[in-house]
């Protein structure tokens, strides 16, 4: 007998102003074959998705502050049940910014230390084992994706990004193609070279990079796949009906 | 009664304000080489309803808190003045 599982599900959140939903949408459907829905903020529903996206763009136009009003939209209630719950969801730069307003990640993303908006290719060293989006990739290696964004700048007090560091948090910090996280490579001057971060229990992950957008060879690269591969991994070892828990 | 509350939003001291830091830059260039420092932040002019004053100070007050204001990264002061008080060309519409 051969169990076969079904192709991840994947619901992928559209505010007014998102821009990266169609990437994400055709990685996951076109280049991976899973089902992949569009969720407008509107809705309180995720439908039975396996995974939720919050992906870039200018939620609300990013008034008032990056993903401040995002956060009070209707879907987001759902999304945080989800989350709470121990669904994987992944916040890509304004999704991060998203996650940061609502409270499901600490600290803050602000404006570029240099006040240009970045767009370009960023190395990045994994640093952590990053947990159902990340934990395919080992502590050390180097991905290459590509970053853009004006409000990157990732603050939080000192306590915080030391208890981040303690508990092997920082998942991701901006580095060299040589692995090495200098100021040199740092694209916006976060903190300590903060890329991305997970969640205590480490299924929501923000990251300012966007691995939709290094999904094929012939855009530049592949390195993005590796962290839809490490979600699908991730997926198929939960436990049978675990999966679609909400 | 009505209220006009003008929200000052700026960053708490401490975290770098690469804005006002280009600005102070610019006035120096300009010759203003005094200027040793600008901290950048926002404005926002609220026009609201409430019965007395008490209750119009905890309105902003949950105001900052739950939206105007990111404490991470924020901190959020206020002038409060009923609608009568305003000069004319203040006057909001």
């Amino acid at each position: 007998m051969m169990l076969t599982r079904a192709a991840p599900r994947i619901a992928v959140v559209v505010f007014p102003g998102t821009w990266s939903e169609r990437d994400f949408a055709h990685v996951a459907g076109s280049v991976l074959g899973w089902d992949a829905t569009m969720v407008w903020h509107a809705e309180t529903d995720l439908g039975g998705a396996d995974a939720v996206v919050l992906p870039g763009g200018f939620a609300h136009g990013d008034h008032l502050r990056t993903g401040a009003i995002a956060r009070f939209s209707p879907i987001m209630a759902a999304v945080r049940a989800f989350a709470d719950a121990g669904g994987p969801v992944i916040g890509s730069c304004n999704g991060f910014q998203v996650l940061c307003e609502a409270g499901l990640l600490p600290g803050a993303l602000v404006r570029n230390d240099h006040l240009q908006f970045r767009c370009d290719w960023q190395h990045l060293r994994v640093a952590a084992d990053g947990g159902a989006w990340l934990g395919g990739l080992a502590a050390g290696e180097v991905l290459r994706l590509p970053i853009s964004h004006g409000e990157g700048r990732y603050v939080a007090d000192e306590a915080t990004l030391d208890e981040l560091e303690a508990s092997g948090r920082v998942v991701l910090r901006y580095a060299d193609a040589g692995g090495f996280v200098t100021d040199a490579a740092n694209p916006n001057g976060s903190l300590r070279g903060i890329a991305g971060i997970v969640n205590p229990a480490r299924n929501v992950l923000g990251l300012m990079p966007h691995p939709e957008r290094a999904a094929e060879a012939e855009v530049g690269g592949t390195d993005g796949l590796r962290i839809f591969r490490s979600l699908d991994r991730w997926l198929s070892e939960q436990p049978a009906g675990a999966e679609r828990r909400l | 009664m009505r209220w006009l509350a003008e929200v000052h939003v700026s960053l708490r001291p401490g975290i770098a304000d690469p804005e006002g830091q280009t600005i102070a830059g610019g006035l120096r260039s300009l010759g203003f080489a005094s200027v040793s420092q600008v901290r950048s932040g926002k404005l926002l002019r609220i026009t609201f309803e409430a019965d007395d004053s008490t209750t119009a100070e905890a309105s902003v007050a949950e105001m900052c808190r739950q939206l105007l204001a990111n404490p991470v990264i924020e901190v959020a002061t206020w002038e409060l003045r009923a609608d009568a008080m305003l000069d004319e060309d203040e006057a909001l519409p």
